[in-house]
């Protein structure tokens, strides 16, 4: 069991993970995000080899109207 | 990508673009009506910000459902940024999201104004530029900071013409007209336009483009606005490539002083 601090939420996740099975877990669709790890850009393919850990800090982020 | 070049091209970091003309896709009541407006105003590079993701509710459509990526380039900022540092994460977030490594450069100093800390505005330029980043950072209409941006190795520099959102106009013509002096590198007037005449004074002024947001996407009508933006910019530059007449105290006759019938 472990927790996580996802866009400021705090999550539970069962066992151990890689960022990839995280964003399928809460349903995310993959394209035109990114990924931040306890403050380091994750690139997309490195996504199905970075592992979680407890206490780790998640951004994902898309992008939104603004000037 | 599909861009329509005229002989009068906007050239960025080595890009040419037909439009002057940069627009934001904040603050719109519909993506439908960002869509029609952004089709309208002739611009083909268009600002977007970088927020979370909403865990909750992924229900909602997406905007880059409603920007045809291959007719716009997208250009993200990093507003809401207030430090250097954030500013770098932002923008290497948008640029990992996929679409270019040009980013809109926002370090803002201070809640009210939006005006930018330009301290640390120079000190994020230099880093991302060091990354391989485009940078177009948002900054004021100081000279002094015009020219440590360029030094840094922006590729373009977008003084305030007013703060975001106010719709005051060029609130200092001289210092814009001081910088388009000293600058090599384009300088796009980004900030505070309300309304035609004012994107059409920064043209004359010898701006190379405009950037809005909240003018075009508050105004009553926006996708009419959205057209006097366009045609604006294109006639306040078409005017500053024509050449005014100067300013005089007193009249000169336009019809002539002889053969007056009496």
């Amino acid at each position: 069991m472990m927790t996580l601090l996802i866009n400021g939420e705090t999550r539970s996740l069962l066992r151990a993970a890689h960022i990839a099975e995280l964003i399928r877990f809460l349903g995310i669709k993959p394209d035109r995000i990114a990924i931040e790890l306890n403050r380091r850009v994750v690139k997309k393919t490195e996504w199905g080899t970075t592992r979680l850990q407890d206490g780790d800090r998640i951004e994902i982020v898309q992008f939104v109207g603004g000037g | 990508m599909t861009y329509e070049i005229t002989d009068d091209p906007l050239i960025l970091a080595g890009r040419r673009f037909g439009s002057r003309l940069i627009v934001g896709t904040g603050k719109y009541a519909t993506f439908d009506l960002m869509r029609k407006a952004l089709a309208l105003s002739g611009a083909e590079i268009v600002t977007v910000a970088v927020r979370r993701v909403n865990l909750s509710d992924q229900s909602g459509s997406s905007l880059l459902d409603y920007i045809d990526t291959g007719r716009f380039m997208i250009l993200p900022n990093t507003a809401g940024c207030y430090t250097a540092e954030d500013a770098i994460r932002v923008a290497n977030l948008g640029r990992e999201a996929g679409l270019s490594d040009w980013v809109k450069l926002e370090v803002i100093g201070d809640e009210k104004t939006l005006f930018p800390d330009t301290e640390a505005l120079v000190a994020a330029t230099k880093a991302l530029v060091k990354d391989g980043f485009v940078v177009l950072p948002y900054t004021n209409d100081d000279p002094i900071v015009a020219r440590k941006l360029q030094d840094a190795g922006a590729a373009a520099v977008m003084p305030l013409g007013a703060p975001i959102g106010s719709g005051m106009g060029i609130q200092n013509p001289a210092n814009i007209r001081i910088i388009l002096e000293t600058m090599t590198v384009p300088v796009i007037v980004d900030a505070g336009v309300g309304t035609a005449s004012d994107a059409a004074i920064a043209m004359e002024l010898g701006c190379d483009g405009v950037l809005m947001n909240t003018g075009i996407a508050c105004a009553r009508d926006p996708l009419a606005m959205a057209v006097a933006m366009k045609l604006a910019v294109r006639s306040g530059r078409l005017a500053f490539k024509a050449g005014r007449i100067p300013r005089k105290l007193y009249a000169t006759a336009s019809s002539p002083v002889q053969g007056v019938p009496k």
